[in-house]
């Protein structure tokens, strides 16, 4: 009973500090979701600008359109050359990042926050999401050095286990469709700029402020990042992935060690389980050091440097996957031990100690998942992408808490099934 | 004095009045340093210890000893079981783990702040009470080996880059990788381990840093209750160790499973010793930047952008270290180019700072990004608390950190120019090429010609 109350009193006392990250919402007049957090601590602004206009929404045939559209976006835009981007952008001290995964493509921009540092930095982000030059030039270019690194890296291991990784998951899904050399060949500067037309809209628009900011500036600099752009609707998602039949991919390569990778599709973000899942995962194979995964694949045989499990919940059904790598001899060990594990975990589930870890440290550390500006603004566009909660932080942890044995158990079983499991293996002997 | 105009407009007036004495600093009485710094942004801490012990302190036939015994610090204790370490850290919501360089070795926790306390005393217990356990460290030497295939057997620019520094260096220990040769690894036993902890592991061999939401006072306290019990020992003597000059051009080859071929430009460069007196490390970070700070600096805008012979190109100095210092230039050529394009492309980028200078504008614009990046650091506990540790690490006061940013602030055009001209000779080069094989082992286009 006394370790309840404690256990309960920590999250009261957490939550009163997390007062502190209060995440004001509006949509902008021109149809732009609109996220901010003032923190006026340090003289900093964050501002992300996410559509979504990830890889899920190449057309058939040309795989690697929404990564090059959005890598060649900064350079060049309104009547700015690309240098003139990058050196006006270092005079101000302002970095600008971000890039596209399968789901959204990002823009972000971190500067000082005094006017005469911020404006300038501010314009150019507006002009490179709203008037992208996609000069001949350019795209001709980046077009070229994006083959000859995708060329490069299918030479590693690593990028070879993760691609077909994918590819085995999601056969006939847009997930699964990678970039090869030929379809980036067959990209055009028209196509960059029919794709941005179509997806970097208002409507399609995620923007978050995060750091020393009023809530009016907040309304006008987050409405005139999308002012110039169409309305447009929001993007039709492709259909949901088919379930993938279990399979066995082994690649051969000279690498002394084998790359391992075990998975299937198993959850979109938005998930009730999701809570269920990751206190079950931290036990398995994400909890870093003390998972199982780690005792018996590291601690216990030393196969491996690292080894982990997780899920990352996507748009559709993200993937879940089992990640390790071992000298190539017995990599056959390797991947029954790690088998083993996992359908040991599916079948029993954590034990009462394993739950209350897992609990401890994900309620525990929570604190340490919001105590910079960075972090603030990666969970909050998270938030606005997915259209999470807009509470979804504040009730994080009493989430974590109101999770069962039994409540990992079925969720497991819900999203796991041994029998459609895919393991990839590139160089094992 | 323009730099403090700049901090004292930019910054909000608490972080003022805090930076006046902030961080805070004691000795205990065993030798061990304190720095505390305090930020109260939110409810979390971070501790760090870092031993002022590294891969240059191993002797031939050991190498990589300093990094196995940071896998054996987790490893148990008297009073705390194998695992346990992580265990507890974990249980009390926090992050843990440890590094290990050619300097120096640190370990450190991010914790709730409520849990700081418990930290210090995990962190002390193991400074000098470890279990060096024959069978654990058994299991874990595996663990190790399986490290060094995966980020240096199987990644070709990490050989590259190894294989290189084996022939830039011939006398100095930065020769041997940080993870040591595997033969080495093969070799190894618990007793070399417990022999490197029982030398070196000692308070007055170390700092303890924490930065976070914590009374200096209090930290000071527990400080004192954790680490002020420890014995301190005497330290074996460590003759200076210099790298004979270098007089001629080296080069080396590696072949590796690739596509691209990589080149590497090493040239041996200075440290900075004296915070005050010295100049030329501070042109020559100014020179890094003008070069290569931003995606229209000079190396990307001529060489990728322009002239397109790399595929991808930058420039890499470390200012400060405990051994002898190197400047790289690398990269890979584009597709069609060859490495001896590019390693020409790259000495005319220098030619031309050495003849032209650098302008205004450009020093300028490399000074603002590096007063923007001051801001910036403030946003992360773990960054500030990696800073101080890396300062002092290597024989400099976190107290000169101020100091090191005027001087850069300070730096002329005519100063890059000056290094530009006095670091940049054949005579300290050293040349490594990754001379990309098919992975299927047969022969592929004609090899990529390269300058013998």
């Amino acid at each position: 009973m006394k370790k309840l109350l404690t256990a309960t009193c920590a999250i009261l006392l957490t939550q009163s500090v997390l007062a502190g990250v209060k995440i004001e919402h509006w949509i902008s007049p021109s149809g732009a979701r609109v996220y901010f957090v003032e923190s006026r601590v340090l003289p900093i602004l964050d501002v992300q600008v996410d559509f979504a206009a990830g890889s899920m929404f190449d057309p058939a045939g040309k795989s690697g359109l929404a990564a090059l559209t959005r890598s060649t976006l900064d350079l060049g835009a309104g009547n700015r050359d690309e240098s003139a981007i990058a050196e006006q952008l270092a005079d101000v001290g302002a970095n600008l990042g971000g890039g596209a995964d399968t789901d959204r493509a990002s823009v972000a921009l971190r500067t000082l926050s005094a006017r005469d540092k911020r404006d300038p930095a501010l314009d150019i982000l507006r002009n490179v999401i709203q008037r992208p030059k996609f000069a001949a030039a350019v795209v001709e270019r980046e077009q070229g050095r994006t083959i000859s690194a995708l060329k490069d890296a299918m030479t590693r291991p690593e990028a070879i286990a993760g691609k077909a990784f994918w590819a085995a998951l999601y056969p006939a899904h847009p997930y699964g469709q990678q970039a090869t050399p030929e379809s980036l060949s067959a990209l055009s500067r028209d196509d960059l700029q029919a794709f941005h037309a179509r997806y970097y809209t208002a409507n399609n628009a995620n923007i978050t402020l995060v750091g020393d900011l009023s809530r009016s500036e907040a309304e006008k600099i987050a409405e005139s990042l999308v002012a110039h752009l169409a309305v447009g609707e929001p993007a039709a998602l492709p259909p949901p992935p088919a379930t993938a039949p279990g399979a066995t991919v082994k690649l051969a390569h000279p690498a002394s060690q084998a790359h391992i990778s075990i998975g299937m599709a198993a959850i979109e973000r938005g998930d009730p389980d999701f809570f269920p899942l990751t206190v079950g995962n931290y036990t398995l194979g994400g909890g870093g050091f003390v998972s199982r995964l780690m005792k018996e694949v590291r601690d216990k045989r030393g196969y491996a440097y690292s080894v982990y499990s997780y899920f990352a919940p996507l748009r559709h059904n993200g993937p879940f996957q089992i990640g390790l790598q071992t000298k190539r001899s017995q990599a056959a060990e390797a991947i029954k031990l790690a088998r083993d594990v996992l359908d040991g975990f599916i079948k029993e589930g954590p034990s009462e100690e394993e739950l209350a870890a897992a609990k401890a440290n994900l309620t525990g550390s929570f604190p340490l998942r919001l105590d910079s500006n960075a972090k603030i603004l990666a969970n909050v566009s998270l938030i606005g992408f997915y259209s999470l909660p807009l509470d979804y932080l504040d009730h994080y942890q009493a989430k974590v808490q109101a999770v069962s044995a039994e409540d990992v158990k079925q969720a497991f079983a819900r999203h796991l099934r041994p029998a459609e499991l895919i393991t990839v293996t590139v160089a094992a002997d | 004095m323009r730099t403090r105009y700049f901090i004292a407009i930019l910054l909000a007036p608490w972080l003022l009045t805090a930076a006046l004495a902030n961080p805070y600093e004691t000795t205990l009485s065993n030798g061990l340093r304190v720095i505390v710094k305090e930020d109260r942004r939110a409810p979390t801490a971070v501790q760090m210890v870092w031993y002022r012990i590294g891969s240059m302190d191993e002797v031939d036939g050991a190498s990589g000893v300093a990094h196995v015994l940071e896998h054996m610090m987790f490893k148990g204790t008297p009073s705390v079981g194998a695992g346990e370490f992580n265990q507890r850290v974990a249980a009390a919501g926090g992050r843990d783990n440890a590094f290990t360089s050619r300097d120096y070795t640190a370990y450190f926790q991010q914790v709730p702040k409520e849990k700081l306390e418990e930290m210090m005393q995990l962190e002390a217990d193991r400074m000098r009470h470890l279990n060096v356990d024959a069978k654990e460290f058994a299991q874990e030497i595996k663990v190790v080996m399986e490290e060094r295939r995966l980020r240096t057997d199987d990644n070709p620019q990490a050989k590259l880059f190894e294989q290189m520094n084996a022939v830039a260096f011939q006398a100095h220990p930065y020769r041997r990788p940080i993870i040591g040769w595997m033969n080495d690894l093969e070799t190894m036993t618990a007793a070399d381990a417990k022999a490197w902890y029982d030398t070196w592991y000692v308070p007055n061999n170390a700092t303890l840093i924490l930065t976070g939401d914590i009374d200096h006072q209090h930290a000071f306290a527990l400080a004192e209750k954790y680490y002020g019990v420890l014995d301190s020992r005497p330290l074996p003597a460590r003759k200076p160790l210099a790298e004979p000059p270098q007089e001629g051009m080296r080069r080396v080859n590696v072949k590796a499973p690739a596509e691209l071929p990589v080149l590497i430009m090493g040239f041996k460069a200075p440290i900075l010793r004296d915070v005050d007196k010295d100049s030329d490390p501070y042109a020559l970070e100014m020179l890094s930047a003008v070069l290569d700070g931003h995606d229209a600096a000079r190396f990307n805008k001529h060489l990728v952008r322009e002239q397109k012979v790399a595929l991808s190109v930058g420039i890499s100095y470390d200012a400060t270290a405990r051994g002898p210092g190197m400047i790289y230039l690398h990269g890979s050529p584009a597709e069609g180019r060859t490495v001896a394009e590019l390693e020409a492309a790259l000495r005319g980028e220098i030619a031309r700072v050495q003849k032209e200078g650098v302008s205004l504008p450009e020093l300028k614009r490399a000074k603002a990004q590096l007063l923007a990046s001051q801001v910036y650091k403030l946003d992360s506990m773990f960054g500030q608390a990696m800073e101080i540790g890396q300062t002092e690490a290597v024989g400099i006061s976190y107290r000169k950190l101020d100091r090191i940013l005027e001087k850069l602030q300070k730096v002329s055009a005519s100063d890059v120019q000056a290094v530009a001209s006095k670091y940049f000779g054949d005579d300290t080069l050293t040349v490594g090429v990754l001379d990309p094989q098919p992975l299927d082992g047969k022969p592929r286009r004609p090899a990529i010609a390269t300058r013998h």
